[in-house]
């Protein structure tokens, strides 16, 4: 990985050319068609997904779309998905697991939105469903940091076989602001919080968090959108193929422990 | 008794400076408990007679986990589960080790959750409790690892578990490694609800963030003490974004039942009752066997 400094790669990562989900969509797949509605309430913009090709296999695509422009934040809420995201999410997992076709799914959100109807219809219980119900689909999952992982609103699409982050990307808690706003009051110690908080690719496979570090284009990946494309295809293609060979149990045994072993603490009469 | 406290309230009144008279009158806290809900004072002896629940505007405040175990579960039948299991520092986080053991002193607590087997009316089950006087019971390592094993050890045995949520969401201290917990303990309830048991969520005050969007929110049955905080968000983060100031019922438990989230709201005289008949139900052909 290159040496930059964690707010560099958040610069990087909040870089208005930054690819988002749309662009990668037709560079990565052979064919897309988008499905719309959780079958609840209505349709997320902030998560799009449906069935793709992807090396001539059918997949289920999921993916938190950010806005290249003020029109499309709008319609997406600057990928801040609500409750009925993502539901709509899980009824396409759901929909996968019936076909048998392996789930990838792009992660890319500053977090859950935070709203009067957002908290109506449930925002805890639609991440925690969502937790509960991957945790056991019996169909591959991948998930992939593009950018920002923001918290709770990113893990919703996080519970997978395997996690692979961009090289620049993120995924924490909270964002470094509201991590220094909490925990010092000060929220002006934002770069401050971002370097000890271990949220960079390297930081999380070391904590076991990250499988897959991607390599982005010299300086961004927007300095080479296709290049990053090609990267993360062939990422995909072989993690795929991978994990297609797996039989289901041992699957889900690897997904429950690949979650299970995480944390650190100490047990002074651990002998039983 | 009552003239009693008056006096010693009233003399310590008279204690203060006398500048200080007739402007600000600051309550000894351990005399009387004033409702953060209605502000109704009561005092103390009375507040604890009717099992912290304010009399005025029926807000049951935050217990800790031996009071909580102490009116729920069946005397002497509590085995706990790994007591000693205490945090490190995942991410290094200044001072966080000297946090956790003032913590420990003053609560008497190792951390945040309680957990272990016992009886309620008879009635066999896992249990779990949080305490929120543990840094706001939010969900770090040892949170998430003493929870997993409940149900874990709840689904090896066959048993039914029952937990006390209340937590603030996870502990930003440890970094990611607190996100990674409510994937973890949702697994664990996924495991547990796969193999058949039942899973009882109670929400006490205040069940909010991380937990409340894992676990807390993945019971079977899901029932809520009466007038407590139940939400995702931070009710400042929402009032910041819409500039405008929320309702005082805003995610409240009655906000939650109102909108599809919880299934009863009981009142904590009634909870022992309610869990025991719940528990039978679901036992062997109905607990009649
Ligand atoms: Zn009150």
């Amino acid at each position: 990985m290159s040496e930059l400094s964690v707010w560099e790669r958040i610069e990087i990562v909040h870089h208005k050319g930054r690819p988002t989900v749309r662009d990668y969509i037709p560079m990565i797949f052979e064919e897309f068609y988008e499905m719309h509605g959780d079958r609840l309430f209505g349709d997320d913009g902030a998560i799009t997904g449906g069935i793709a090709r992807l090396g001539g296999i059918p997949v289920t695509f999921i993916g938190q779309v950010k806005g290249r422009d003020i029109e499309e934040n709008k319609k997406t809420n600057f990928s801040m998905p609500h409750p009925e995201g993502y539901r709509k999410a899980l009824r396409l997992a759901k929909q996968a697991e019936k076909f048998h076709r392996p789930v990838i799914c792009f992660i890319d959100t500053p977090g859950a939105f935070c709203g009067v109807q957002a908290e109506e219809r449930g925002q805890g219980e639609a991440i925690a469903r969502n937790l509960f119900e991957f945790s056991t689909l019996k169909t591959p999952i991948i998930s992939v940091v593009l950018g920002e992982g923001g918290s709770g609103g990113a893990l919703a699409l996080g519970v997978c076989d395997e996690l692979a982050m961009l090289e620049n990307a993120t995924y924490s808690v909270i964002s470094p602001r509201g991590f220094a706003s909490i925990l010092w009051k000060d929220a002006s110690r934002e770069k401050e919080a971002a370097e000890i908080m271990h949220i960079t690719a390297d930081d999380l496979q070391r904590l076991g968090v990250c499988e897959q570090i991607i390599p982005e284009p010299s300086g961004g990946a927007h300095n080479n959108p296709q290049q990053m494309a090609e990267n993360l295809s062939e990422y995909l293609g072989d993690a795929v193929q991978r994990l297609l060979k797996k039989d289901i149990a041992n699957l889900l045994d690897s997904r429950y422990n690949k979650f299970r072993k995480i944390g650190m603490f100490s047990e002074p009469q651990a002998g039983k | 008794m009552l003239e009693d406290l008056f006096k010693v309230v009233k003399s310590r009144m008279d204690d203060k400076a006398p500048a200080e008279k007739g402007k600000k009158v600051s309550i000894p806290s351990d005399l009387l408990f004033k409702c953060p809900r209605c502000k109704n004072v009561m005092f103390m002896d009375d507040f604890i007679g009717s099992a912290k629940v304010c009399s005025e505007c029926g807000y049951h405040s935050r217990l800790s986990a031996r009071e909580r175990l102490d009116m729920t579960i069946d005397k002497g039948s509590f085995v706990e589960y790994d007591r000693d299991m205490t945090s490190l520092n995942p991410i290094g986080f200044p001072d966080y080790e000297e946090k956790i053991a003032s913590l420990q002193q003053k609560t008497g607590l190792l951390e945040a959750v309680v957990t272990g087997e016992c009886t309620i009316r008879r009635h066999p089950c896992v249990i779990v409790v949080m305490d929120s006087r543990f840094m706001m019971a939010s969900m770090g390592s040892v949170v998430g690892e003493k929870i997993t094993r409940a149900f874990e050890n709840a689904t090896e045995k066959g048993l039914p578990i029952v937990v006390f949520a209340a937590s603030g969401g996870a502990r930003m201290q440890e970094g990611i490694v607190s996100l990674m917990q409510m994937a973890k303990t949702s697994a664990a309830a996924k495991r547990h609800s796969d193999a058949g048991y039942l899973y009882i969520t109670v929400l006490t005050d205040p069940t909010t963030g991380g937990v409340e969007a894992s676990f807390a929110s993945l019971g079977d049955i899901i029932l809520a003490e009466p007038k407590v905080l139940v939400g995702f968000a931070g009710r400042r983060v929402i009032e910041d974004t819409i500039k405008q100031r929320l309702p005082d019922e805003f995610q409240s438990a009655e906000f939650q039942l109102e909108h599809g989230f919880a299934d009863m709201i009981v009142e904590r005289s009634k909870m022992r009752r309610t869990l025991s008949k719940l528990l039978k139900l679901h036992e062997k052909d109905g607990g009649l066997a």
